[in-house]
């Protein structure tokens, strides 16, 4: 027996603890197939297929390009005023929660409250808050705005406490002992240390509120989701054609963009 | 561009020699981003005497939420299932079409440029589509019920699972590969056992992590007619039966915390 042999002998063998997991997740795989069912697929939907296939690729430029209330252009810029305001919205109701939710900073219990309250704002889906919030300030973009505001803070303030967890607090001792006041210690030791990670977050966060915004509509939030789902609705495949294609355009070069500027912000 | 508009600092040290201080960029920034808060916030009528004159309307829903109503947590369960199902079965499904996409999209693997932009362009195009947009575009063709959802998932996890495990097989440390080429191995059998191994615990983790986001999904996509617990959701709101609501969400609460856990247990066994 040679030492190739020897090593392959001595790797572990943990094929039952494998099979185990495989036969799981087989399982679970034929439960979930009991789910989908396919007989209501017929010729008709084959039919609706291609007419959608037809309208995205024959986008209705009319709506796509002109100038009133109405076009892709307008509401495009409704769903960014959406998002950018709901993520400052989000951001400034998040600093305070992730500052208590940090477990150097505050005692246990009172931070693993706010982790609890924190999963629970964040499971709650967006629709949700958009249905509540409408009841508050009527339907419109105010709406989204809120809606989008609350749906943020969850993810922003759990990637928060991760920031304040891992601050260099040799950094605080030192200006203490150089003799700092509790001032010039949060603008000198605290801030530097925390701000390009909470404004890289923060342009993540715009990232994937534009998605959140642009689905908001189907509420009545505001946004071009309305008019979105009203296209669909009526079966004006072109319409729903030229709304996506600036969706699409629109999220990637935001996505380009906040890539670029994070990148930046990392390399410091 | 900046540094012309405003002159760096001169500054003259001790030893006679004039350094350069760039001004700092920080007010600019700030300021734009001021002004883009005030636009946006008229553009989308915010207005804080609004808020503060209805906010408690929030507060009173939420408050009819709780307690919650226990006596419809009995026709809860089986849309619950079938939204855990529906993201189970898109994840599964949308995981392993990611494979072989995000292996044509790995500019390392594939040596046709057309194929590789091709796949890469698919699927941003597929993560930029909101799942929302695609289980209702799904509805239409696949009919309502969880099938459309699925789909949706499914389309999503392609996207988000596919890009990710491109960009690591494109990290991935190419020696062994090259290595077992030179040894007489087809590509294919060199990406098998040297390329795979490499990123299968990040392919199975990111994976995992997906379906926890699904579930997530999942549990909206009822709005829209693609079945599971959002149908109910939907309904509960509609009739403004907010303990009913309140019950739903605490149910998801503890599945979604439950699910989270047991896949970040198998996550930290990967890495």
């Amino acid at each position: 027996m040679n030492s190739i042999d020897k090593q392959l002998a001595a790797a572990p063998r943990n094929q039952l603890y494998l099979g185990t997991i495989a036969i799981i997740l087989a399982a679970l795989f034929v439960w979930s197939m009991t789910a989908v069912s396919f007989n209501q697929i017929d010729q008709n939907s084959l039919k609706i297929a291609k007419n959608i296939v037809h309208g995205l690729t024959h986008p209705d430029t009319e709506l796509l390009f002109n100038v009133s209330k109405q076009s892709v252009l307008y509401l495009l810029l409704e769903t960014v005023a959406i998002a950018f305001l709901g993520t400052v919205v989000g951001a400034v109701l998040a600093v305070p929660l992730a500052f208590l939710a940090a477990s150097n900073i505050v005692p246990k219990p009172l931070s693993w409250l706010t982790r609890l309250l924190l999963i629970i704002i964040r499971t709650v889906p967006a629709l949700v808050y958009g249905l509540m919030l409408i009841r508050v300030t009527g339907p419109g973009a105010f709406a989204g705005v809120l809606t989008v505001g609350i749906t943020s803070i969850g993810m922003l303030a759990k990637l928060y406490v991760d920031a304040i967890e891992e601050l260099d607090t040799r950094v605080l001792e030192s200006m203490t002992s150089v003799g700092c006041t509790t001032f010039e210690k949060i603008r000198f030791g605290i801030i530097p240390q925390l701000m390009s990670t909470f404004l890289s977050v923060m342009i993540y966060r715009f990232d994937m509120n534009m998605r959140e915004a642009s689905i908001l509509g189907l509420v009545g939030a505001g946004g071009i989701g309305a008019p979105l789902i009203f296209a669909m609705r009526s079966y004006k495949w072109d319409q729903v054609g030229s709304i996506l294609i600036g969706l699409v355009v629109l999220i990637l070069m935001i996505e380009f963009f906040s890539n670029k500027i994070r990148a930046k912000l990392v390399r410091g | 561009m900046f540094d012309k508009l405003f002159p760096p600092k001169k500054m003259m040290l001790p030893g006679g020699k004039i350094v350069l201080q760039k001004r700092s960029r920080t007010p600019l920034v700030v300021l734009i981003l001021a002004v883009c808060t005030v636009l946006s916030a008229q553009f989308t009528n915010f207005s804080f005497p609004v808020l503060f004159d209805r906010i408690h309307e929030f507060f009173t829903i939420i408050n009819k939420m709780i307690p919650p109503d226990w006596g419809s947590l009995s026709g809860i369960w089986s849309p619950l299932l079938d939204t855990i199902k529906m993201s189970l079965l898109g994840s599964i499904i949308g995981a392993w079409i990611a494979l072989p996409v995000a292996v044509a999209a790995s500019s390392n693997i594939v040596q046709s440029r057309i194929v590789i932009i091709i796949s890469k362009a698919l699927l941003s195009l597929l993560r930029t589509l909101p799942t929302l947009v695609s289980a209702l575009i799904a509805t239409f063709v696949f009919g309502l019920g969880s099938m459309a959802g699925t789909v949706a998932i499914m389309l999503f996890t392609i996207s988000y699972v596919g890009k990710l495990l491109y960009e690591q097989i494109e990290n991935v440390d190419m020696g062994a590969f090259e290595a077992m080429e030179s040894l007489g191995m087809t590509r294919l059998e060199a990406f098998r056992f040297a390329v795979l191994p490499q990123v299968l615990p990040g392919y199975i983790s990111t994976s995992l992590y997906c379906f926890e986001g699904n579930v997530r999904y999942a549990a909206i996509l009822g709005l829209v007619g693609a079945g599971g617990i959002g149908l109910l959701i939907n309904e509960g709101l509609g009739w403004r039966d907010y303990p009913a609501v309140g019950m739903i969400i605490l149910v998801l609460i503890v599945t979604v915390y439950a699910i989270e856990r047991v896949s970040e247990h198998f996550r930290k066994k990967l890495i």
